[in-house]
């Protein structure tokens, strides 16, 4: 039991740092902040929760059980997209230019409304 | 501790580690003020998970409150920067 849960914690703690790798190379070679912004507060978010939960698994099969760490997975699982949306609102308000192609039918910018 | 959960710990500590590395590098070289609040909320998050690695792979629970500190220290700074960028202000 005990060495069944620390080997699923160690298949959960690679893919959260899979998940955590992506992100971080998301932040790294995407053009445009707009795009820049999906990779780190989706992948990233799901890698932190990954490891606190394989940390939760670790902490059970020791007999201890863990209830710091469900306190951190709430609380970046909440915090996470009020943080991206202030910065979305904070590039919107400072009018970066996003490098994403026109919509097919978008209104022509140089048309008087 | 399962020789797994050994390499899957040390693995996980190299690979968040490059993570970082991205991260600063983006902190540095990002074009935009906002990209660089980005890249630090998302070194805060890499540094919450190194830290939860290592204290795993150290075998105590002493680190838990310095993850959930980084945390929330994380969230506050992102929140008071965009809002600085925002309005002009932090706290009206």
């Amino acid at each position: 039991m005990r060495e069944l849960l620390e080997n699923l914690a160690a298949i959960m703690i690679l893919l959260a740092s899979f998940f955590l790798l992506v992100g971080a190379i998301g932040l790294a070679r995407f053009p445009d902040f707009y795009m820049r912004l999906h990779a780190p507060t989706k992948a990233s978010t799901l890698g932190v929760g990954g490891v606190l939960i394989a940390s939760m698994m670790v902490t059970f099969a020791h007999g201890r059980p863990g209830v710091a760490e469900l306190l951190i997975t709430l609380f970046v699982f909440v915090t996470a997209p009020v943080s991206a949306n202030l910065m979305a609102q904070a590039a919107l308000h400072l009018r970066l230019r996003s490098k994403a192609p026109i919509p097919a039918d978008a209104i022509p910018q140089d048309r008087k409304l | 501790m399962t020789p797994l959960l050994e390499f899957a710990l040390n693995a996980g500590v190299v690979v968040v580690a490059i993570a970082v590395v991205l991260c600063a590098w983006r902190l540095l070289a990002g074009p935009e003020v906002p990209d660089r609040i980005l890249a630090l909320d998302t070194l805060y998050m890499n540094m919450v998970a190194l830290i939860i690695l290592i204290d795993i792979r150290w075998d105590n629970e002493l680190l838990f409150e310095a993850a959930l500190m980084v945390a929330m220290m994380g969230f506050v700074s992102t929140v008071a920067l965009a809002r600085y960028l925002t309005r002009g202000d932090v706290i009206e």
